[in-house]
């Protein structure tokens, strides 16, 4: 404030003098020189001032504080009409934002970043699938934004201890013509519910037996592609079909040796409302691709997936805060090609979780999974799990799980994990 | 081969069904909240048609972002939101997956309501989420105060006319009634409040300074030690300790809290706990916006009679 004021004293000073000078616009030349020269001082000192002050309210409109003189939702910004015939193809209609305006403001265009630090421990002994003690798998760095009225962009970077890797990295159209919400760039698959839920979204520790042996491995399907979703209208259910392209790389999964092996997924997924409280949310999915195991042999064999997932909740509307509950289950099949001859897998999992007060759930869940290169292994598995939030942005989480390999060993494990989140993290699906 | 261009056909015939919804006919307005929607009905009347999202009796800040809710904004002609990020943790999703280029933000059919309503508790200087659930925009609760009713309305009713122009002279007509209404409403609601000017309240959570800013109520403190963080022994023993100092008796909670911690408050302070409902349908009598204040203010001047208390002289 204080150099505010300043200024205004001195532009005060200015005007005074220039007043001044034009009284003395008579006298001798040096003197329209002078005045001149103080003109030009003023008229810089002026447009400074201007500056400044359109700086400081932008900053005020952008920080929210401008409702007096401009409403805060919509701050000094430019618009422009949508091009002629643009919002008859399904776009928007009326003014746009022009981006790109030299403001102090800019900086609102940044996307939104947040940083989701996942911190994980582990007791107890697993003599198959040993894990650190204590450690800092992936921190998940998520920037988000509207990229122009046609298209919004996320990505989603997992930070390992060893290195960086893109989880996530897309566009979405969600304005397109026919109802189409389409989506380009790396993403997690829509095979399933649990496989395009990022690790902070699900009720457990650890993914599912069945993902780990059949789905992908640990960090499940996800790849380069492309998606295109249409909501299916009838007076009925909400029903949704997904189409989608990948290049075909899925750790061990989907191999692609040549261009044209590409894998696909559909997804069919309905939901119902049972009553206000309660819903039902089920779906079939399918998702083909190349494996590998035939390279040396030279042939070209594929893998099959098959799944049905459904997930029925309850959340009291008056007292949700406090009161929930979601039952979860998939069943997924393999078929999977091989020189020895086709594996038939099957696998699966079933989980109940109730949130118990505002800030405590408990849940459990119950493991059962073949082994996708050899059918005749199966592991099972069961976890109890206890969650607390500290806030909104934080949690800690405790895991019991005891697993049985196919291989004899049974490993009885206490997982921990923290987790907390800095800035403004979008809102995920439903 | 065959299978997967089995299922690639599969997938391409239920993108083939049906086609696009929508259509001309009375536009479809969708509102985050009912009170959105009840004020939307004052000035639409019978020409638009109007639906909404979150209940009276649930709490606007978590909403599940349920998919049958992509259904009603998929066909809205006009989504009104309350805005100042009251909805950021479930709004954005919905409105993406809703696949109605006439509703995105920035788009005609896309109305933030706040836009020119008077907004309390803005923040000032830097804000962390040490302060708990801050909303930098300011605090979201505007509409309970009765001349933010007026803007709210004002800006559907401009927005109506927008998308149907050749029925503004209803909207405006049904606009000016509506404010009228309020402002008789008002003065009522106004004098009924004024031998209480400046009485102390405490609140649960911070959704009532609109209202206190209007009907004169004092408010000294918050349940939540922090927005969105539930009591903590300590901050409650503080809590009783300034209510008894300063001889407060009235907390009010919105209905979807736990009344628990506030219920001892009130029984350790000799005072009473009200349960305030914020929004339009959080009781059952309440059916549109003006039943919402006369509902608070008759709780409210019910429960100060009955702690027998006298104006306030010394304000």
């Amino acid at each position: 404030m204080r150099a505010s004021r300043s200024r205004t004293f001195a532009l005060f000073i200015g005007v005074s003098l220039t007043g001044i000078s034009l009284a003395a616009g008579q006298t001798p030349r040096q003197d329209s020189a002078t005045a001149q020269a103080i003109r030009q001082e003023m008229e810089q000192l002026r447009k400074d001032f201007e500056a400044r002050l359109a700086a400081l309210e932008s900053r005020l409109v952008a920080m929210g504080g401008g409702q007096v003189t401009a409403p805060a939702q919509a701050p000094a910004q430019p618009t422009a009409e949508v091009p002629q015939g643009a919002a008859g193809a399904g776009g928007p209609s009326g003014a746009l934002p022009v981006y790109g305006n030299v403001s102090a403001a800019s900086k609102i265009f940044n996307p939104d970043v947040a940083v989701i630090g996942n911190f994980l421990g582990a007791s107890g002994k697993n003599e198959v699938k040993p894990e650190p003690v204590l450690q800092m798998p992936e921190s998940e760095v998520s920037l988000q934004a509207i990229v122009d009225p046609y298209a919004r962009a996320d990505f989603f970077l997992a930070f390992g201890e060893q290195g960086v890797d893109l989880e996530e990295g897309f566009v979405t159209f969600p304005t397109l013509p026919g109802g189409l919400l389409a989506r380009v760039g790396k993403f997690r698959s829509a095979f399933g519910r649990i496989n395009a839920s990022h690790s902070h979204q699900i009720p457990w520790i650890d993914r599912p037996l069945v993902t780990g042996n059949l789905v992908g491995g640990e960090e499940g399907l996800s790849d380069a592609g492309l998606s295109v979703a249409r909501l299916i209208p009838n007076p009925w259910v909400f029903l949704e079909a997904t189409g989608q392209v990948f290049r075909g790389d899925v750790n061990d999964i989907f191999v692609s040796n040549r261009r044209s092996d590409l894998s696909y997924v559909g997804r069919l997924r309905g939901y119902q409302d049972i009553t206000e409280s309660t819903n039902l949310d089920l779906g079939v999915s399918y998702s083909y691709g190349h494996n590998g195991s035939g390279l040396t042999e030279g042939a070209d064999l594929t893998t099959g997936l098959y799944g049905i997932d459904a997930t029925i909740r309850w959340r009291p509307l008056q007292r949700s805060i406090y009161r929930s509950f979601i039952g979860r289950s998939e069943v997924i099949w393999s078929r999977r090609e091989q020189p020895n001859g086709r594996q038939d897998a099957t696998g699966l999992f079933v989980s109940g979780d109730y949130q118990l007060g505002r800030r405590w759930f408990t849940g459990v869940r119950f493991d059962r999974s073949d082994r996708a290169d050899d059918a005749s292994l199966r592991d099972t598995g069961g976890s109890w799990t206890l969650t607390y939030w500290p806030s909104e942005f934080s949690q800690i989480r405790g895991q019991l799980r005891r697993t049985t390999y196919a291989e004899g060993p049974t490993a009885t494990e206490l997982l921990f994990q923290f987790m907390f989140n800095i800035g403004a993290h979008g809102a995920h699906p439903f | 081969m065959k299978r997967h261009a089995f299922a690639v056909g599969l997938v391409a015939i239920a993108f083939l069904l049906g086609g696009p919804v929508g259509g001309q006919g009375k536009p479809n307005v969708v509102t985050t909240t009912e009170d959105l929607a009840a004020i939307a009905r004052e000035v639409g009347g019978d020409r638009v048609a109007v639906d909404f999202i979150a209940r009276g009796y649930q709490d606007p800040h978590f909403v599940e972002a349920k998919p049958s809710f992509i259904l009603k904004l998929q066909r809205a002609d006009l989504l009104v939101v309350v805005g100042r990020e009251l909805e950021v943790g479930w709004l954005p999703p919905l409105v993406q997956q809703s696949r109605n280029a006439r509703i995105q933000p920035g788009a005609d059919g896309y109305l933030d309501a706040s836009v020119n309503a008077r907004i309390l508790d803005i923040p000032q200087g830097q804000i962390t989420r040490a302060m708990g659930d801050v909303h930098p925009l300011g605090n979201p609760h505007y509409w309970l105060d009765p001349e933010n009713g007026k803007v709210i309305a004002q800006a559907i009713a401009g927005k109506l006319s927008q998308l149907r122009p050749a029925d503004k002279p209803y909207f405006d007509q049904r606009l000016t009634d509506f404010t009228t209404r309020l402002s008789e409403a008002e003065k009522r609601w106004l004098a009924a409040m004024a031998p209480y000017k400046g009485f102390k309240v405490v609140t649960y959570h911070r959704s009532f300074p609109n209202f206190a800013d209007r009907f004169s109520l004092d408010v000294i403190g918050y349940v939540e030690p922090r927005p969105g963080i539930p009591p903590s022994p300590s901050h409650t023993l503080e809590l009783i300790q300034e209510m008894r100092r300063q001889q407060v008796k009235i907390i009010l909670m919105e209905p979807y809290f736990d009344q628990k911690t506030p219920k001892s408050i009130a029984s350790q302070t000799g005072g009473q706990l009200l349960v305030m409902p914020p929004s339009v349908g959080g009781e059952k009598t309440i059916v549109d916006y003006f039943k919402l204040f006369d509902y608070n203010i008759d709780l409210l001047v019910k429960a100060l009679k009955q702690a027998g208390t006298k104006p306030a002289a010394d304000h």
